[in-house]
């Protein structure tokens, strides 16, 4: 097959992705919907566990409220959530199909620009979960989440980053890209879960609080039912970021080693530099919030949104927001 | 309550929570002081900080960066310029506020950090404390029954976790629980994070040494020309405030061949694809002579010192004669690049021409148009130097150079001047210009370099530190601290009912393993070990 061949398919594989990946947010959407009996057992489970561990406390009557509510013997509808991973496993193995399609085509490893980094964050994302979900039965209630952030995310590649299957421009051509890249996707990907696991604990915190008011009700409250205790979600979010932390660390080193080679400075504050650093601070702020008093639960788990947020604004922002920027001199 | 066994287990009030105590004048008062600031609530605080007082330098252009941005954004925002330009938001990264936060989070760092290396230091001779009363009430805890001994169980507990390398309780220490085994391992976690928190402050020196005393210089090289590492040779050059001549490596280079090659054809014909220049250099001047090839990314180091290659361009070569036929110019001018397939202009300025001064307008295209849009100007066609072609406008006249008043070398100020005429010359090609003025001959395109040289002497500190960093914070979060305990108790019947329990200093997947890992090694332990949540 010829370079432009490749570059045919692997788009067709990225489109696929997004086909499939759309029906996977409807199933899960549905498994939210329908699956609420053994959400709710599973959620009063493991509540009755954590108080079990809290030794009965009195502030977590939470976990009380909830297990009398749940029906412990209801059916496990589990149809919807199987069909969501099923189908997500298909996604990520078009859009593993699709990078590797695009490496094929440009002949080298597929991290050149905007667009392929993007395709293969998703890629490593949807591997990495659906990879962990053996081990890690309870990730699959973020199922929902990582789809559709990569479903945002695959959308804005296909229409707004796009670029052609090309050679790299002279500035790229380091080792140091593949070094660099690959600590930045992988870390990256990580930090996506921890932090999009925080945004489901915020929701799943807001139930628990409010699970003994009597102004339950409405959609946030439906949805803080169907999720799993915030505890757990806390823990997740907790472990990927401490996973994620020392590997951005790395991919920053490796970044300034490469400049230093590059530009003759190690660090120059470009705007790029400048947020892959907020980045890091955010999410060092994130673990010394867990690691203090009175900033546990919700403060941490809106710092890690905040860490998501930045790194979202490092990778869009500053190649879209500020190149606008360069251009005020000669308006 | 495991909260209150947390805590014991990190040893360490982490977070100060600073308490009100009964003022105790000055020292009292510095005292709260320091508290506050090396609280892990100022440290949270402070980094937030950093991330928010990062955030200008990124909005607004930097002068370090990009002097001429600042100069035009000025220009363009009279009003609130000014007070931008104030607040430092113009040199964030060295305004004094921003130093205030580094240094207050490095100070308060320190005030968190060295107590605790004491701390580690007395902890680690410690021994663990002997078995609490009551494991249930730690987060992993198993219990069976066995028809094996306390004794049996006691000393393969030992050797289990012996040889998994953990610490233990001897047994004399243990007075009161003999009938137990209290063990700890993951000190290495304590480790890392000293040495993390420890390698930042190392890595900010090296950053602070590498900008005192090192120097950055960007100069414009022709190829076949030289360079010698001296002040005056630079175009441009930003010392460090503790820079002096010195510094200045004593070597010298001669840039022998520069080449770009760009792509020729696909979807992204005419983008650049690789720099080259080949140099000879010498280290000193007694140096012997020697060779290497810069390329982008592949900068050439000298001593510590690195040459690089930022960009290029193309250098038109000229001969002009004047009005007596005398050779009054010869040689390469750069110019500057104005589009992405080099169409590059610049100016020839002949003072020493008789009758009167000489000056060129010149566009160079280095793959020359068929045909020239009379609109738009001459435009190169391809980067590469296919068919060089250069558009002139001569001048005769005042060139202006003598009046003192500091002239831009690309940019010819003809106020004083009478225009002669326009003509485009191939390679080899002369115009006799009118009314014997002389002659221009365009004898070849040339290609420069520009080059940037830089010394950092802190950079190897800079880097060491980050590594250890890494190394640290990798330890800190992948090994956890933790306890295991195994009891074994003989009951009213004669059996013994043994528990196994755990309990890590923050959230560990892996304690549950442990602990059913431990279990599993005790003599009588149930053979399947069930999944836990
Ligand atoms: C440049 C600033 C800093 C960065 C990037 C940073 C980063 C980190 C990181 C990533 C951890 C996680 C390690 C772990 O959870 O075991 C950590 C832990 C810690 N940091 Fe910092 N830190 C900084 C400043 C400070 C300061 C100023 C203090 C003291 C006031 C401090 C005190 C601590 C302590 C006590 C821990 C251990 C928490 C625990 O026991 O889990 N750090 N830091």
């Amino acid at each position: 097959m010829s370079s432009q061949t490749w570059a045919y398919t692997s788009n067709a594989l990225v489109y696929s992705t997004i086909i499939v990946l759309a029906f996977s947010l409807l199933a899960f959407a549905a498994d939210l919907a329908v699956g609420t009996g053994r959400k709710r057992a599973d959620a009063a489970k493991l509540r009755r566990a954590s108080l079990a561990r809290q030794g009965g406390n009195g502030a977590r009557g939470v976990g009380a409220a909830v297990l009398t509510s749940a029906s412990p013997e209801a059916p496990a509808d589990e149809r919807w959530a199987r069909v969501g991973v099923s189908l997500t496993t298909l996604a990520a193995t078009l859009v593993v199909g699709g990078v590797v399609a695009r490496g094929v085509s440009a002949q080298r490893p597929p991290w050149g620009n905007m667009y392929e980094f993007t395709i293969t964050a998703v890629a490593t994302m949807l591997v990495i979960w659906v990879g962990m979900l053996p081990r890690r039965p309870d990730w699959r209630d973020l199922g929902i989440v990582v789809v559709l952030f990569n479903l945002l995310l695959l959308g804005v590649a296909v229409l707004v980053l796009y670029t052609e299957s090309a050679q790299l421009v002279p500035a790229l051509k380091s080792y140091w890209l593949w070094i660099h890249v690959s600590a930045a996707i992988i870390a990256s990907s990580v930090f996506a879960v921890g932090s999009l696991a925080s945004v489901l604990y915020l929701f799943a915190e807001r139930y628990e609080r409010r699970a003994t008011s009597l102004s339950r009700g409405g959609l946030l409250d439906a949805l803080g039912a169907r999720l799993p205790a915030s505890d757990q979600l806390d823990k997740v979010a907790y472990q990927t970021i401490a996973f994620a932390f020392p590997l951005w660390f790395f991919a920053v080193v490796a970044g300034a080693v490469w400049a230093e080679d590059a530009w003759g400075r190690y660090w120059g504050w470009d705007p790029k530099e400048v947020w892959s650093f907020v980045t890091l601070v955010v999410y060092a702020a994130y673990l010394h919030a867990r690691a203090t008093a009175g900033w546990r639960g919700r403060p941490a788990a809106i710092i890690a949104i905040v860490g998501l947020a930045a790194f979202l604004f490092s990778y869009f922002g500053v190649n879209i927001f500020f190149v606008g920027l360069h251009s005020y001199g000669g308006a | 309550m495991p909260a209150d066994q947390l805590n014991a287990l990190t040893n360490l009030p982490s977070d100060r929570a600073p308490t009100r105590q009964p003022t105790l004048g000055v020292i009292g008062a510095l005292r709260w002081m320091w508290r506050q600031l090396t609280s892990m609530r100022t440290a949270l605080i402070l980094l937030f900080l950093l991330a928010l007082g990062s955030v200008p330098g990124s909005v607004f252009p930097q002068r370090g960066a990009s002097p001429l941005r600042v100069g035009e954004y000025l220009q363009d925002h009279q009003t609130i310029g000014p007070w931008l330009d104030r607040l430092g938001l113009f040199d964030v990264y060295a305004s004094s506020w921003f130093a205030a936060i580094y240094l207050l989070l490095m100070l308060s760092l320190a005030g968190c950090i060295v107590p605790r290396c004491f701390h580690y230091a007395r902890n680690l001779r410690s021994v663990p404390p002997a078995t609490p009363r009551n494991l249930a009430r730690m987060p992993e805890h198993r219990t069976f029954t066995t028809t094996a001994t306390d004794g049996e169980v006691i000393d393969a507990a030992y050797a289990w976790l012996r040889g998994a390398r953990f610490r233990l309780r001897p047994a004399a220490a243990s007075a009161t629980a003999p009938d137990s085994v209290a063990a700890e391992k993951g000190y290495l976690h304590e480790v890392g994070n000293l040495v993390f928190h420890v390698s930042l402050l190392v890595l900010l020196v090296g950053v602070a040494w590498g900008s005192w005393l090192g120097y950055r210089g960007t100069v414009v090289i022709v190829e076949g020309e030289g360079f010698a590492n001296t002040l005056t040779q630079y175009d441009d050059f930003v010392p460090g405030r503790g820079f002096s001549t010195g510094l200045l490596a004593p070597f010298s280079f001669t840039m022998d061949e520069f080449d770009a090659k760009f792509l020729e054809d696909g979807p992204n014909r005419g983008q650049p694809d690789q720099y080259t220049a080949d140099v000879t250099y010498r280290e000193d001047l007694e140096a012997d002579l020697q060779t290497d090839r810069i390329e982008v990314n592949n900068p050439l180091g000298v001593n510590g010192t690195k040459v690089f290659l930022l960009g290029h361009g193309y250098a038109p070569v000229f001969t002009v004669r004047d009005g007596d036929g005398d050779v009054v110019f010869s040689g390469a001018v750069p110019a500057l690049p104005q589009d992405a397939a080099f169409t590059s202009e610049t100016v020839v300025k002949v003072p020493d021409a008789q009758p009167e001064q000489l000056g060129f307008n010149v566009t160079v295209a280095p793959t020359a148009p068929d045909k020239v849009d009379p609109a738009t100007g001459p435009a190169s066609i391809f980067p590469e130097a296919n068919d060089p072609r250069v558009y002139l406008g001569a001048w005769a006249g005042d060139l202006g150079v003598n009046s003192g008043v500091p002239q831009n070398v690309y940019q010819l100020d003809s106020s004083a001047m009478e225009q002669l005429g326009r003509k485009d010359l191939g390679v080899g090609e002369t115009w006799t210009l009118p009314d014997g003025r002389g002659s221009i001959t365009f004898d070849g395109l040339s290609e420069f370099a520009n080059v940037q040289v830089a010394y950092d002497p802190g950079r190897w500190l800079a880097l060491v530190a980050a590594v250890a960093a890494m190394v640290g914070v990798s330890l800190s979060l992948l090994v956890r601290r933790r306890r295991v305990w195994v009891r074994a108790t003989t009951d009213s019947e004669g059996r013994t009912l043994v528990e196994v329990a755990g309990l890590a200093q923050t959230e560990w997947a892996a304690l549950a393993r442990e602990v059913d890992a431990v279990e599993a090694a005790l003599p009588g332990a149930p053979k399947a070990v069930k999944e836990q949540t």
